[in-house]
């Protein structure tokens, strides 16, 4: 047999049960290619052992003719996932060792479906960067490089790096404000963010609780679909998840697209837009139009305040999520004479620069007499933004933009290094969608003039991925994007 | 006017006080995690991955511990607010794991309310409540096993607690005593908190200012922490208060502080002023979606309340015929008043309560009994009662049988019955013994024919020791003055 | 809205960070460039608008009361940079 790191996981799922491989042989060929890529830098913590043990029982399950969604499907999963026995570390230096004894009911889910973990994957601390560079390990390198090495995005670089290095058949992300829409943009891969609620929170490491929400990130639309199917679904544990039935979304994709209607939103013609980007997003609305869909224009009037919106709300929530790293019970301390110095030094010395800068905006916006100012004025304009959102869906079911303005930007490039507010730019068009909470894919459309990926954002309304995803699968077929080989 | 003056070289002063109590919610499980809320367990064994504040980890509200708050803001004549809020206040602490304490701020679950107290002068007010709300606990910390270290155990964190603020009513040091035993006894009464102050399961703060009689100024405070027993609330709000009216005369400035109570001096000792440490940063939970309560919630709870002390008080004076002073005392304890019930039931209720505050307490006094550890059941009280209304027994005979009731525990028919105690009512049998005393004491009765009348009570006690006690008194008396003429 | 060195130290202070005395300088001025780059909200009327706490247009569910948990204080503690007698340990607190 020769590399089954080619498949996807429907094709993988066909290949076992019809016994054209088995499941072990299949975590073996990702392992392999894991540890030839180990360049990329995407795993921070390989577990094959582990993965070829799950991936044996899943054999047995297999010849029984039994088995999940999953079984013998083997996944990375992001560093900000709490698995039993397994580091996980956010990528953060302050969490250093850290070993939760519990795991996330997300990878709770993956495992009882019959997914094998090959081990955990790069991202930026905490989940704090659109880059991956400010990772404790150092920033997962974009296997689409050319002389020069690329970011992969970020947060989830670690998850966008191996999905389209295939070094893992699908991967977990979160995104608080882009960071699986954006990275699965850089790598040419495909990433769902679903409505926030879908996935319970339980197990994941928070950034901005209000925000965060977990997803895939995979191959294929398609493959999207089944591992979300999975990860989602109400969660006792997380008063925040939703209570609504999860639909099987692989069942939607196929057919046209007659009687959908789809937006393009003024407002995301914004400064900054590359003119190549633009002419992608026009040929996008194109092929949509061409298999049926009708393409409106709408108005999301607040766009342009979601940015500074997301940098109150996020950062806020963040300084005080991450207020429990405190040298006490877990991670790295830094001793000191009494608690007081050792708090001080353990933080210090443990979060890393863009860290303690969001650290520090939110304790200021929430601190007297700066709360209703920053904080409150935040929340209203939050509100509005969802109402935009809100009223652009009465005239359209699906909401077509580019991932990310621009394609992937070399590591340590100089303009982003300097002024973090450009980095923070790379999320104009995903964070307004996370701070209303809707479901929102990114998926590969082309390759621009310098031969990198470049991503097609469908928006759609809350807990309907259903047409996010059908509109996402006859974009993907006409787009006939071929990822890296 | 109950209130307190004290007495200035510049004129006369008095005390204006509120209070904050904390009161530990009567639950099984804590108030976000299933942790176990038992008192005395072994270091760090009741706490869940929550309570420990473990990343990832997410809160989840427990049903009791509103139903609690609900009862007892009912019990406090209070608004009971159906749509209420978590927050979170932020601050770093050793027994705080998440660096935060996820508490109500805004929108607390009870809003205004009324406690009446009971003043010694007979005379009764009402102390208003501001708010109750609901809240985790702080773990624990242990200072001195090491002289280096500080030691944290986990155990308390995240237990219930209800948090009630009184509105700044207090004028005097006896008042405080009053509302903290009313409100003990009206947790105790509700099963809402066990009320030990001594325990910590009831924790008292008292904020304390002064200003010239009369005047409705209000000065800066000093709060008094950790006060805890209704002795040391008092003895704090007199010491304070007198402290800072000496200031004041001394030409001096107050300034917002915060005290703590020396429980070996009796007196409040300065900690620090207020200052931006205090910056507690409080925002909406993000964790958590707002706290909205049903109709029938709230209506289940109000139908299941029982007689607070306030209305079976009146009760007991209106219907059973007892003083104000004796029902409150009586029902100051909710067993109390349930064993008072049961006494009184189909007897002389008045003497019920008699026998129950004089010799019944001292008996449980004297042998340091608790009241479910008494030998003598509340039936057999109020048949002894009934004895004596039947003219069974006399009332020094009953005396006697009251003693050993509480020797052996028997009914009082029975010891009555086996020791031969009834009383002599026969008149014939009185007679022979009146004859016997008036033969033997010739002299005496001569003294008393000629005028010495005052020899009655003397021949009523030869008769009565003559005939064993159990003569009956009043036929004595009667027959007596006849023999004698 | 600005902030100047003392708030920028405040901040710190509260987040339990320190910026070294030759890094505040640089910090502050960041500090303002993001407020002022924020400040742009402003421009935004919201007089009538709401708060929007959360997302989630349900309300908040609630557990059953029941003991679920505890009896782990090992993987409580597996984690902790320093134990003793069962205890977290940390350097004393001065008040
Ligand atoms: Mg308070
Ligand atoms: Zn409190």
């Amino acid at each position: 047999m020769t590399d089954l790191t080619k498949l996807t996981i429907a094709e993988a799922r066909e290949g076992l049960k019809k016994k054209e491989f088995t499941a072990v042989e299949l975590a073996e060929d990702y392992i392999k290619s894991m540890e030839a890529k180990r360049a990329l830098n995407a795993y921070v913590c390989e577990t094959p052992e582990k993965a070829l043990e799950q991936a044996k029982a899943s054999q047995t399950k297999i010849n029984a003719g039994q088995g999940g969604d999953l079984e013998g499907i083997p996944l990375g999963i992001k560093d900000l996932f709490c698995t039993r026995g397994i580091a996980t570390t956010a990528c953060a230096k302050i969490l250093q060792g850290f070993v939760p004894p519990y795991e996330s009911t997300v990878t709770s889910k993956l495992l009882a479906a019959g997914a094998n973990f090959l081990g955990k994957l790069n991202m930026d601390e905490f989940a704090m960067g659109g880059s991956n560079e400010t990772s404790a390990f150092g920033p997962a390198v974009n296997p689409w490089s050319k002389d020069k090495p690329l970011v992969a995005g970020g947060s989830s670089g670690g998850s966008g790096a191996a999905v389209a290095a295939e070094m893992c058949a699908a991967a977990t992300g979160t995104d608080t404000g882009g960071s699986i829409r954006q990275p699965a943009a850089f790598c040419g891969v495909t990433g769902i963010k679903p409505t926030y609620g879908r996935c319970s929170r339980y197990g994941i490491i928070a950034f901005a609780s209000s925000l965060d929400q977990a997803g895939p990130i995979a191959k294929d639309v398609r493959d999207c679909a089944i591992m979300l199917k999975t990860m989602a679904g109400h969660d006792a544990k997380d008063a925040t998840s939703a209570k609504e039935a999860v639909p099987d979304f692989e069942k939607v994709l196929g057919g046209d697209l007659r009687g959908l209607r789809v937006g393009l939103p003024k407002e995301y013609r914004a400064d900054g837009l590359e003119a190549e980007v633009a002419a992608y997003w026009d040929k996008a609305a194109a092929m949509l139009k061409d298999q049926g869909a009708e393409v409106v224009d709408i108005a999301l009037p607040h766009t342009q305040y979601a940015l500074p919106t997301y940098y109150i709300i996020a950062p806020a929530e963040a300084s005080s999520n991450l207020a429990r790293y405190d040298g006490v019970r877990y991670g790295n301390r830094v001793d000191g004479e009494h608690l007081e110095d050792m708090y001080v030094n353990t933080r210090t010395a443990g979060f890393g620069a863009e860290v303690k800068r969001r650290i520090m905006i939110g304790t200021y916006v929430l601190s007297a007499g700066y709360y209703d100012a920053y904080y409150v004025k935040a929340q209203k304009v939050r509100r509005l933004i969802r109402n935009d959102f809100v009223e652009a869906f009465k005239q359209c079911d699906a909401i077509l933009t580019p991932t990310a303005p621009t394609a992937a930007f070399a590591i340590g490039d100089e303009n982003m290094k300097n002024n973090p507010i450009n980095m923070w730019l790379n999320d104009m068009f995903t964070v307004a969608v996370s701070l209303a909470g809707l479901p929102a894919l990114s998926l590969p459309i082309g390759l621009n003039k310098n031969g990198l990926p470049l991503g097609m954002q469908i928006i759609g309304r809350a807990f309907d991925e259903e047409t996010v995803f059908k509109t996402a699968f006859v974009l993907e077929k006409q787009a006939g994007f071929k990822g890296v080989k | 006017m109950s209130g307190m003056i004290i007495k200035g070289k510049t004129g006369d002063w008095e005390i204006v006080c509120g209070l904050e109590i904390h009161c530990q919610i009567i639950s099984k499980s804590k108030i976000f995690s299933g942790a176990s809320t038992h008192y005395g367990s072994d270091v760090n064994q009741n706490v869940s991955f929550v309570d420990a504040g473990m990343p990832g980890m997410l809160p989840v509200l427990n049903e009791e511990c509103v139903r609690q708050a609900v009862k007892t803001g009912l019990g406090l004549n209070a608004k009971i607010n159906k749509y209420s809020v978590f927050s979170r206040k932020n601050y770093f602490y050793a027994d705080l794991p998440q660096g935060y304490q996820i508490t109500q701020f805004e929108h607390p679950i009870v809003g205004e309310g009324f406690v009446k107290i009971e003043l010694e002068d007979g005379t009764s007010k009402n102390i208003g409540i501001e708010r109750l709300h609901i809240e985790q606990d702080a773990a624990k910390s242990i200072h001195d096993i090491s002289p280096t270290k500080t030691f944290i155990d986990l155990n308390r964190s995240g237990v219930g607690l209800m948090e009630i603020v009184t509105k700044p009513d207090f004028r005097a040091p006896e008042e405080v005593g009053a509302f903290l035993r009313k409100l003990r006894s009206i947790v105790r009464y509700l099963g809402t908190c066990d009320g030990n102050m001594d325990e910590g399961s009831m924790r008292c703060d008292a904020s304390i200012s002064v200003r010239p009689a009369g005047s409705s100024e209000l000065r800066e405070r000093a709060e008094v922490k950790n006060v805890n027993s209704v002795k040391f609330a008092m003895q704090a709000v007199e010491f304070e208060a007198k402290r800072q009216v000496e200031l004041y005369e001394n030409g001096g400035e107050m300034r917002q502080q915060t005290c703590q109570f020396d429980q070996t001096t009796g007196q409040t000792k300065f900690l620090r002023f207020k200052e931006f440490s205090d910056d507690y940063r409080y925002f909406p939970e993000p964790d958590l979606p707002p706290l909205v309560l049903s109709d029938e919630f709230v209506e289940e709870i109000k139908r299941g309340m029982i007689e607070l002390p306030d209305a079976k008080k009146e009760r007991f004076v209106k219907e059973l015929g007892l003083t104000p002073y004796d029902a409150s005392v009586i029902c100051e304890n909710k067993e109390m008043a349930e064993f008072f019930e049961k006494a009184a039931k189909g007897h002389e209720a008045k003497k019920v309560a008699n026998w129950l505050m004089g010799d019944f307490f001292a008996m449980l006094n004297e042998k340091h009994l608790s009241l479910e550890e008494s030998p003598i059941s509340a039936e057999n009280l109020g048949n002894l009662v009934e004895l004596v209304s039947k003219n069974v027994i006399n009332g020094k005979t009953a005396k006697d049988v009251f003693a050993m009731m509480a020797e052996t525990g028997e009914a009082p028919e029975k010891i009555v019955e086996e020791r031969g105690l009834k009383q002599v009512t026969d008149s014939g049998a009185i007679e022979k013994v009146i004859d016997e005393v008036i033969a033997a004491n010739a002299d005496n009765v001569a003294a008393y024919r000629n005028g010495k009348t005052a020899l009655m009570g003397w021949f009523v006690g030869q008769v009565m020791k003559a005939s064993g006690g159990k003569a009956n008194p009043g036929m004595v008396n009667q027959l007596l003055k006849q023999k004698l003429g | 809205m600005t902030v100047d060195t003392q708030t920028v130290k405040r901040v710190a202070a509260l987040a339990k960070l320190k910026i070294d005395e030759d890094k505040v300088a640089a910090t502050e001025a960041e500090f303002n460039k993001i407020l002022q780059w924020v400040d742009q909200l402003k421009e935004v009327d919201t007089s009538n608008v709401e708060a929007l706490v959360s997302v989630n247009e349900n309300f908040l569910e609630m557990r059953r009361d029941e003991v679920t948990e505890g009896n782990q204080a090992d993987a409580v503690l597996a984690n902790a940079p320093q134990k003793e007698y069962g205890y977290f340990a940390v350097p004393k607190v001065i008040e």
